[in-house]
């Protein structure tokens, strides 16, 4: 049961916190929506992205809700919570200093 | 992050398991419809797009797994799984199942009774009071005097008025009465209290009132009761009318104006009270006369309620002040008395500092008891893993990781502790009211020590589980994690005698359970000792062949007249009796509850030192008593009918007033000033025991019963004759002067000496019973293990015989092992024990801590227990049969 590691779980959570800070959304919007804005390089499989929605609920960031989805079929819809957007926030600032700190490293000659 | 989001969807996901796998089968699903569509749009047909969706997603049951991963379901689910498992097992092996639920009740339930009785009698002991946890007992404390000592009504008073840190202050003296005049005499006790006590304590009657402020003042001012639930439902058949009605109290006849509630029992650990009468009518039921206004008379014990926050040291200091402004305004009744707080637990005047020791002694034994028990437990877990060896290599094999084992082998440890818990506290809450069985009434009246069951002792209880839990889990567990996989699949080599790497943990705790069980029979036997000590060593009268009985005139209405004359005629009856050598009347008799009188005193001649202020006890004798009792004279005279009331006062002292109060002249025809009347001494009595037999030597006087109260009711009888025969002949002595009256059981002193002993005597009895419990239960393990060796190495046994062992060689080889075993644990107890025994302190009477005779026998009886708990398994081995040893 090898589990996604740390780098990449965080990773992926911070991508679907930040795909929610426009609207709620349910698991298939999101994967497309990553999708079409990485243009196409992020491909979020179905087996990642379903137990990182249900983690992140567990823990409060975003909550589920079921609801009509645009072609009239139930669907669950995630939207962030307070904490969440607060998380995010964490997060973001943590990932660009990192990804920077990462440039640096291999620009230098 | 936050436990309200979290908690909703942890309880969805264990109670609403159905639902959430639905919503995630439906979430997916629509996931997988998503993907098919979009396949189909790229221009796909829809049994193409179909499988090419599948194939992207991965396997929809993994994802499923890993989402109930997320929501931590299985850390729940493997957990019922345990549960479901451990009781699987539980049910597979009943005889292993009951005997270890068996040993796991008796620990955990003796525990939980124990606790049960400390919370009941020490640290919640008045449950209907309010707010009792602030409660704590003031008393008076003289310089170098450990010992708490009573206080007088005018310095509570002023206590009352100047403390400022003290919510509430209540005086709650215990005094008794007769109250069935007729057939048999009943003695009853009651609580003299002070006006304010039920406001006080919070305590509201069911009928009628309380005191009134101001009904405590007044010589026998106010002649007024509060009776109990009991005595309201039991004598007076529950009358609806009572308030109002009269009943005779020690010869007053007092108006009940009142019926406590249900459930109290007044404030007294020991017994229960069945009325209340205000401080004004003390003189009533005290001895010494009205005490209301004199300083110097200290008789009252007392209660305060401290304000919210207030610690006992802040209380204190604020206390010691006022006592101290006390000292100096009236140094002639108060120098060198200062006013002490005790916890309620410590509370000096009540039976809570007796069972106090008794009390610590019996939560270490039980708590041995609980640890012998879990290794006993431990050892037949051992056994068993050791038979499910193979089931875990094969659960190892699959692939369970270690931490997983251990989380079911704890699972099924707490499976059992679980029921030996629940069994525990079955048997805590009928035990809860047993602790007064193991006292003998006194007096008539029936110790009140009830036990207490709340959510404390369920805690601790539930924390003593928990422990049990880990211990047993952990024997197993420890041995899964040497399992090696390779080698486990092969033959188990066989094993010699207490040889193999396993055996240790075993051995361990054989170790384990006779060291304990040595402790505990070394304390057995220490107390058993001093219980004899105690029971033989003289107190300075004659305990054999002497009885006593009381007849309660006061109760019955006599006024000192007729008093007089129906014990004059008694007395003349009682010696004529055959068999009665003298009889004597006294105030007082020794070791009974029944407090002697104190009364400062001046000693012509004798200037006492400044911090100090004489007061001695006392007691009023009649004429014969000290012929009677068999306290000798060391010179002079005793009483005669001559000293009454018109001939001039005399008093004799003990051997310690004479020394400390003439230092090495002879007091005979000295005088002493008792409450403004001069005494002359007219004799030296040796000294003897007064209240109890471990008091040091004090200092101690007579007076003749007829100048002083008259108050003497109790009976002495020299006779050689049995009791219940002396019993009779007096019932029937009684009954010919007066047909109202009984006398009160006939018991020798002797007999009273024993039942003032019987908190030491609970202390052997318990220790004693539960030191035999553990040595059975330690038998049993070294048993088991012994028998576990022989099974284990008949190969190897096989082999000596084959090379020529003889039985008796055997027999040698695995007895030996044994006591190996046993020498072990003994040399480990007895190393505790010698650290422990120290603090038996106080139970422990003219008898050394490491009494060579307690360390000897407790070794014996271990060595034979441990023979015959290794016979057997070495007599097995004797009849080992080499061929088919060798052979299978």
């Amino acid at each position: 049961m090898a589990k996604p590691t740390d780098l990449v779980q965080g990773t992926l959570d911070l991508l679907i916190l930040k795909t929610l800070v426009l609207q709620p959304m349910h698991g298939w919007g999101i994967a497309q929506r990553i999708r079409q804005v990485s243009k196409e390089v992020l491909q979020v499989t179905q087996g990642a992205l379903y137990p990182a929605l249900h983690r992140l609920e567990q823990q409060g960031w975003i909550r589920a809700k079921w609801g009509e989805s645009e072609n009239n079929r139930r669907a669950k819809f995630y939207s962030l919570t307070a904490d969440g957007a607060k998380y995010l926030r964490q997060e973001e600032a943590q990932w660009k200093r990192l990804s920077l700190a990462i440039e640096l490293v291999l620009d230098t000659p | 992050m936050r436990w309200y989001y979290k908690l909703p969807l942890r309880l969805r996901s264990i109670f609403h398991k159905n639902q959430a796998e639905l919503d995630l089968s439906e979430e997916l699903q629509f996931h997988l419809q998503n993907q098919i569509e979009e396949y189909v749009a790229q221009g796909m047909n829809r049994k193409e797009a179909r499988h090419a969706a599948f194939r992207s997603l991965g396997g929809i049951e993994q994802a499923k797994e890993e989402c109930r991963d997320a929501r931590k379901v299985n850390v729940i689910d493997n957990f019922l799984q345990d549960l479901h498992f451990g009781l699987r097992i539980l049910r597979r092996s009943p005889g292993f199942s009951i005997l270890a639920i068996l040993c796991l009740t008796l620990g955990i339930g003796a525990n939980a009774a124990v606790f049960s009785w400390i919370e009941g009698i020490l640290f919640r002991p008045y449950p209907a009071v309010t707010h009792q946890e602030r409660l704590v007992a003031v008393g008076g404390a003289s310089r170098g005097e450990p010992r708490g000592n009573p206080l007088s009504w005018p310095d509570f008073q002023d206590l009352q008025r100047s403390c400022t840190l003290c919510e509430t202050l209540l005086v709650s003296k215990i005094t008794g009465t007769t109250l069935s005049i007729g057939d048999r005499a009943e003695r009853t006790t009651g609580s003299i209290v002070s006006a304010n006590y039920f406001d006080a304590i919070g305590v509201h009657p069911i009928l009628g009132r309380g005191f009134l402020p101001g009904e405590d003042t007044g010589q026998s001012a106010h002649p007024v009761a509060v009776i109990s639930y009991q005595l309201w439902k039991g004598r007076f058949q529950g009358d609806p009318q009572i308030v109002g009605k009269t009943q005779r109290l020690n010869g007053v006849v007092h108006t009940i104006v009142g019926v406590a509630p249900k459930g109290f029992y007044g404030t007294f650990v020991g017994w229960g009270m069945n009325f209340w009468v205000p401080a004004s009518m003390e003189d009533v039921f005290e001895s010494g006369g009205y005490k209301l206004e004199d300083r110097g008379a200290r008789w009252i014990e007392s209660y305060a309620r401290l304000k919210p926050g207030v610690s006992l040291q802040q209380a204190q200091q604020e206390v010691g002040a006022i006592s101290g402004r006390l000292e100096a305004g009236y140094p002639t009744t108060n120098r060198g008395r200062g006013i002490k707080l005790w916890p309620l637990w410590q509370t000096p005047f009540n039976n809570a500092g007796t069972l106090l020791p008794t009390l610590e002694i019996m939560m270490a034994v039980v708590a041995f008891v609980l640890l012998i028990a879990c290794a006993n437990v431990g050892n037949l877990l051992l056994v068993r893993s050791c038979a499910r060896r193979h089931e875990m290599s094969v659960r190892l094999a699959v692939g369970a990781g270690r931490a997983r084992l251990w989380k079911q082998l704890l699972t099924e440890g707490l499976v059992l502790s679980l029921f030996g818990a629940t069994g525990g506290l079955l048997l805590a809450y009928w035990c809860r009211h047993l602790l007064v069985l193991l006292f003998p009434a006194r007096g008539g009246v029936q110790m009140h020590l009830p036990g207490e069951l709340d959510w404390r002792v369920l805690a601790l209880s539930a924390g003593v589980c928990l422990l049990t839990t880990v211990l047993l889990g952990v024997v197993p567990a420890m041995q899964t994690s040497k399992i090696d996989l390779a080698h486990s699949l092969k033959m188990e080599a066989a094993g010699v005698v207490g040889g193999g790497g396993r055996a240790w943990v075993r051995s361990g705790l054989v170790l384990v359970q006779v060291s304990l069980s040595f402790i505990l029979l070394v304390g057995a036997g220490l107390l058993m000792q001093s219980l004899l000590k105690i029971r033989t060593a003289s107190p300075g009268f004659t305990t054999r062949g002497v009885q006593y009985t009381a007849i309660d005139l006061v109760s019955a209405g006599y006024d000192r007249v007729r008093a007089q004359t129906f014990q004059d005629a008694l007395l003349e009856r009682v010696k004529a009796l055959p068999g009665v050598e003298s009889a004597a009347f006294a105030r007082m008799t020794p070791l009974t509850y029944v407090s002697s009188s104190e009364a400062p005193i001046a000693v012509d001649g004798y200037e006492p030192p400044p911090d100090e202020s004489p007061g001695v006890e006392y007691n009023e004798v009649g004429p014969d008593y000290f012929v009677t009792m068999g306290i000798p004279l060391v010179t002079g005279r005793e009483f005669s009918r001559a000293d009454d009331e018109k001939a001039a006062p005399v008093a004799v002292v003990n051997e310690t007033m004479a020394s400390r109060y003439w230092k090495g002249q002879s007091p005979l025809g000295r005088r002493l000033q008792m409450k403004g009347r001069s005494l002359q001494v007219v004799g030296v009595a040796k000294d003897s025991k007064y209240s109890s037999v471990r008091e040091n030597p004090q200092p101690f006087f007579f007076v003749p019963l007829r100048q002083n109260s008259l108050r003497g009711s109790g009976l002495h009888i020299r006779t050689p004759l049995a009791p219940d025969v002396m019993g009779a002949a007096i019932a029937r002595e009684v009954r010919a002067l007066d047909s109202n009256l009984a006398p009160y059981e006939v018991i020798t002193m002797q007999e009273q000496l024993d039942r003032s002993t019987s908190a030491q005597m609970v202390a052997v009895k318990l220790v004693g019973v539960l030191g035999g419990l553990a040595l059975l239960l330690a038998a049993i393990g070294l048993y088991g293990v012994m028998s576990y060796a022989v099974s284990q190495s008949t190969r190897e046994l096989g082999l000596r015989m084959a090379l020529g062992a003889g039985a008796s060689n055997l027999l040698r080889l695995v007895m030996s092992r044994g006591l190996v075993l046993t020498g072990g644990g003994v040399v480990l107890g007895a190393a505790v024990a010698l650290a422990l025994t120290r603090l038996l302190g106080n139970l422990l009477y003219k008898v050394s801590p490491r009494d060579p005779v307690a360390f000897g026998s407790a070794l014996a009886l271990m060595m034979i227990v441990s023979l015959a708990g290794c016979f057997l398994p070495a007599w097995r081995a004797t009849r080992t049969d080499p061929s088919r040893a060798l052979r299978d």
